[in-house]
């Protein structure tokens, strides 16, 4: 059992992070990352082929190539969601060879990757650090992956790569269309997914790299999305992913009466609260809640006659509308949700595909998170204090990933828009269960009872003096909870073992997640 | 436990159940009950909430079983998040489903107290959203949707199996859930059951009883007399009336009671005791509608439009409301919360009526203040009614947001 510290926040942390020191959260603004970037090995063309055809007969070919070995570490992306097919084959090529304790770090996880848990009952895998969820979060919940899980934002694992903290071995990036010097998009092909951005990081950073395609075309693929001047290898297979699984066809606003008041009251609350204004920008998510949202806003706007200056994706067909119709001239798309985003980013001009560097990450010169007016987000609970948990659930087992979460909580105004209850368990909480957001950065809750907003927050509260938007304070809102679902909820008991640490997005360590 | 397990314990019969069962149900539960002579309790409890609130549920079992005097035997509930209020119904109505004649009532407290006198007869009822009686996760938002009136409905929505469980889920939710400024309507059923309905959850709260499938002035009488039986309190009737009979007898069902404050109408029957489809254009009904106007203003009530069914359609919606206003109706039933806000919308005042509204106001305001008995505006003297139309009007506009608070201040 490592030794725990103390965040500034009150939370243990694990004072070893798989060899690793940790720094404990110290306070928003308190850590000033410094030091250099992770050191790069110089290759030289007289390792690669003249003529630019780094083509390869098969992946295990080129993972042996890369010198696949013990111990590595093996980046992948998630920009196939759930339709994922190259992830788990990379594993089942390292259990035919005998391989043993690697590290997977993929940028998300999805249901799909469940055969990795068998890869780390045999230790084949050694451990994850990446989001988890569905299977992975229950095994990584119940104490049984070799070494600590490592949840970071999207910002943070930026950051994590850039700075050497987690030196990858071999990044392989499945593209759905690519050529064979490695240039590669998102964009086009069969698997088209928008755009790779997630990517990018491991294709500059990793020691090597390994495209794997399923729509190999002729030098130059145009646009390149990920430069094969970065690239060791291209590998082309049948199919990279499942296209039915990896953006959905339309997107689905959520029908729910009290979610579409959720979105409302938020929506009415950017009206009101004077944030909805000639050149404004915003965020939101791919929730129900946050594409309703959208469309409330995009009404709104229409009856002020007013135009944003950029949006953010996750893009889809509603983001795609407003650039269309003119509501704003840009898109700024982090990863692309439904066809119609796919189709809007190759055809639109003014739809730019980014990255975690563009826009999350914390060790930079700016990033846009910061620029944003306003951004709507989710969680699974938020207590008195704001503070905020999107990883975990009430019981305390892991379910989701941090995403760009915490990153876009450095906008101007955050927003949660979250019900202030789910079947009888409370979101409304005196203390969260896992902290990933700290309150001081968390402006208002918005929810079907009412919006509340952080009492830090004296401008907002003063701008919407006269809003006929439910303002509630979030102490009664708690209390009505209480008393609607019989009293406050028991709090889990969990082990001493700690399972997971949540980093944020400096760098350091916000709290940990214990075995359930 | 294993999946086979759990499919084999949750087909298990028991001789007295309550509530809804299945892997799929959410913010209610089951309760089975199996009685046995010796032995002690046994409790079995599966809930998604264990973790946070098992204790409680546990105690709340022992209350419960405790109150009807359940001493051996099994007790298996299965939980999907039922809220107290949902679970102590569920239990009560399997604990009463062993005990058909026994008295215990096993009551939640009161949200506020239950008030002798409802709200002013005369209020708006410009929508009343439509609650199936038995379904209890639509009750606790129901209030936040903001409709005039939330009416718990223990008739069409509600399966004849499931209406003595229905019965007790919405006489805890009258008690215990806050729905707010709507008004607290019933929906019985029709007869004798109707008068069941009235003696379990009148004095729980309800404001206003619908009466479905009214076809003669003594069905009104009856549930009438059967409410003066049980509680002094008022509670206004609205009549539905539904079938080409009741239509024929209009004049007399809105004047059967003190109690109506207004008279409504159910196209999908109607039209099916015509034996024509209900059309989109409403042809085949607007004698009818035209009928409950006339008959409801004739005895000083509140005409009330039918329910509009394609939840989708919000222009479809919108421009029935608009026709129901152009004919004299006051209102529409909504069958789903989105309706709430376009139904209000459609009735709102047009901006030169409330402006003229306001300047009626107004000038009896100073009238009052100048102890003037004659209101007059300009050049031309205005009538009682119309400035009482103009308060209306006013009022309406104040709650939709047209006009502020404070607009004559």
């Amino acid at each position: 059992m490592s030794e725990l510290l103390k965040t500034v926040l009150g939370r243990p942390v694990p004072a070893l992070i798989n060899g690793r020191q940790a720094i404990p959260f110290a306070g928003v603004g308190a850590r000033r990352p410094q030091g250099n970037r992770a050191p790069q090995i110089i290759n030289t063309c007289a390792d690669y082929p003249a003529d630019g055809d780094k083509r390869v007969g098969s992946l295990r070919e080129a993972l042996e190539r890369c010198g696949f070995t013990d111990g590595m570490t093996i980046s992948t992306h998630h920009h196939f969601r759930n339709g994922d097919l190259v992830a788990n084959q990379v594993f089942d090529i390292a259990a035919e060879m005998g391989l043993r304790d690697l590290m997977w770090l993929p940028s998300a996880s999805f249901p799909c990757h469940e055969p990795q848990v068998a890869h780390m009952e045999s230790g084949v895998i050694h451990h994850i650090e990446g989001s988890m969820n569905g299977p992975l979060g229950a095994y990584c919940s119940r104490g049984a992956m070799a070494g600590l899980g490592v949840l970071r934002s999207h910002g943070g694992r930026w950051q994590a790569i850039q700075d050497g903290e987690v030196p990858i071995d071999i990044a392989v990036i499945a593209a759905p269309t690519a050529d064979f010097f490695g240039n590669a998009t998102g964009d086009r092909g069969p698997s088209a997914c928008g755009l790779l951005g997630f990517a990018l990081a491991d294709s500059l950073y990793a020691r090597h790299v390994i495209v794997v395609t399923d729509n190999l075309v002729p030098f130059p693929c145009l646009p390149w999305q990920i430069q094969g001047n970065n690239v060791d290898c291209v590998v082309e297979v049948e199919r990279v992913g499942d296209p039915e699984k990896i953006v959905s066809g339309t997107t689905r606003v959520t029908k729910s009466p009290d979610r579409l008041l959720i979105a409302e009251h938020a929506a009415r609350f950017v009206r009101d609260a004077g944030i909805l204004r000639e050149g404004f920008s915003f965020q939101a998510g791919a929730g129900g809640t946050a594409l309703a949202f959208g469309i409330y806003l995009k009404e709104m706007m229409k009856e002020a006659g007013v135009k944003a200056g950029f949006v953010r994706g996750g893009s889809n067909q509603y983001l795609v509308e407003m650039l269309e119709e003119g509501l704003t001239p840009v898109i700024l798309d982090g990863q692309t949700f439904d066809l119609e985003g796919v189709r809007s980013m190759r055809e639109n001009a003014g739809h730019q595909n980014t990255s975690p560097f563009t826009s999350y990450n914390y060790h930079g010169k700016g990033c846009f998170a910061s620029m944003l007016d306003v951004v709507i987000l989710g969680a699974t609970e938020v207590d008195t204090s704001f503070n905020a948990n999107v990883v975990t659930h009430t019981d305390g087992r892991l379910l989701h990933g941090i995403g760009g979460w915490q990153n876009c909580l450095a906008a101007k105004c955050t927003i949660l828009a979250v019900p202030s209850f789910r079947n009888r368990i409370p979101v409304v909480l005196d203390e969260v269960t896992t902290l990933c957001g700290p309150g001081e950065l968390i402006d208002v809750v918005a929810t079907e009872r009412g919006v509340c907003i952080n009492p830090r927050r004296r401008d907002l509260v003063d701008a919407m003096a006269g809003s006929r938007v439910p303002l509630l304070d979030i102490h009664d809102l708690k209390r009505e909870v209480e008393r609607i679902c019989g009293g406050a909820p028991a709090r889990p008991a969990f082990g001493e073992q700690v399972v997971a640490a949540i980093q944020w997005v400096d760098g350091t360590t916000i709290d940990s997640v214990r075995a359930t | 436990m294993g999946k086979d397990t759990q499919n084999a314990l949750e087909a298990e019969e028991f001789p007295h159940g309550a509530g809804r069962r299945g892997p799929r149900v959410r913010s209610d539960c089951w309760v089975g009950i199996e009685p046995a002579d010796s032995g002690g309790l046994s409790i079995e409890l599966e809930s998604t909430v264990e973790v946070y609130y098992g204790n409680s549920l546990r105690e709340q079992i022992a209350v419960g079983c405790a109150l009807f005097g359940l001493e051996h035997g099994r007790v298996r509930v299965e939980d999907g998040g039922a809220y107290p209020f949902v679970f102590m119904a569920r239990l009560e109505s399997a604990l009463r489903s062993v005990w058909p004649d026994s008295c215990a009532r096993w009551l939640p407290e009161t949200v506020r107290a239950i008030t002798e006198t409802p709200g002013e007869r005369d209020r708006f009822r410009r929508s009343r959203l439509y609650l199936p009686g038995n379904e209890a996760k639509y009750f606790l938002n129901a209030a936040l949707h903001g409709p005039d009136a939330v009416i718990l409905d223990l008739e069409d929505s509600v399966a004849p199996a499931a209406k003595g469980d229905a019965r007790i889920l919405v006489r805890n939710a009258l008690r215990t859930v806050d729905f707010g400024a709507a008004e607290r309507m019933l929906r019985i059923n029709q007869g004798d059951l109707g008068l069941v309905d009235l003696t379990e959850t009148v004095e729980h709260g309800v404001e206003l009883v619908l009466i479905p499938k009214v076809e003669s002035a003594d069905e009104v009488e009856r549930v009438d007399d059967h409410i003066r039986s049980i509680t002094e309190r008022e509670v206004y009737l609205m009549p539905i009336i539904e079938s080409a009979r009741g239509i024929v007898n209009a004049a007399a069902i809105a004047k059967a009671s003190p109690r109506n404050v207004a008279l409504t109408i159910g196209l999908e029957d109607y039209t099916a005791d015509l034996g024509v489809p209900r059309t989109e254009a409403g042809g085949e009904s607007l004698h009818a509608r035209n009928v409950i106007v006339n008959a409801a203003r004739a005895a000083g009530l509140q005409a009330i439009d039918s329910v509009y069914s394609d939840v989708v359609d919000e222009q479809g919606l919108a421009a029935s409301v608009r026709e129901a206003r152009a004919l004299g109706f006051e209102g529409k039933g909504c069958i789903h919360p989105r309706q709430v806000s376009i139904v209000h919308a459609a009735l709102a005042p047009e901006p030169a009526q409330v402006e003229r509204a306001c300047a009626i106001v107004v000038a009896f305001q100073e009238a009052q203040q100048a102890g003037l008995g004659v209101v007059s505006l300009g050049s031309k003297m205005i009538d009682p009614p119309v400035v009482k139309r103009a308060q209306q009007t006013v009022a309406m506009a104040v709650a939709t947001g047209q006009l502020a608070q404070d607009w004559d201040a």
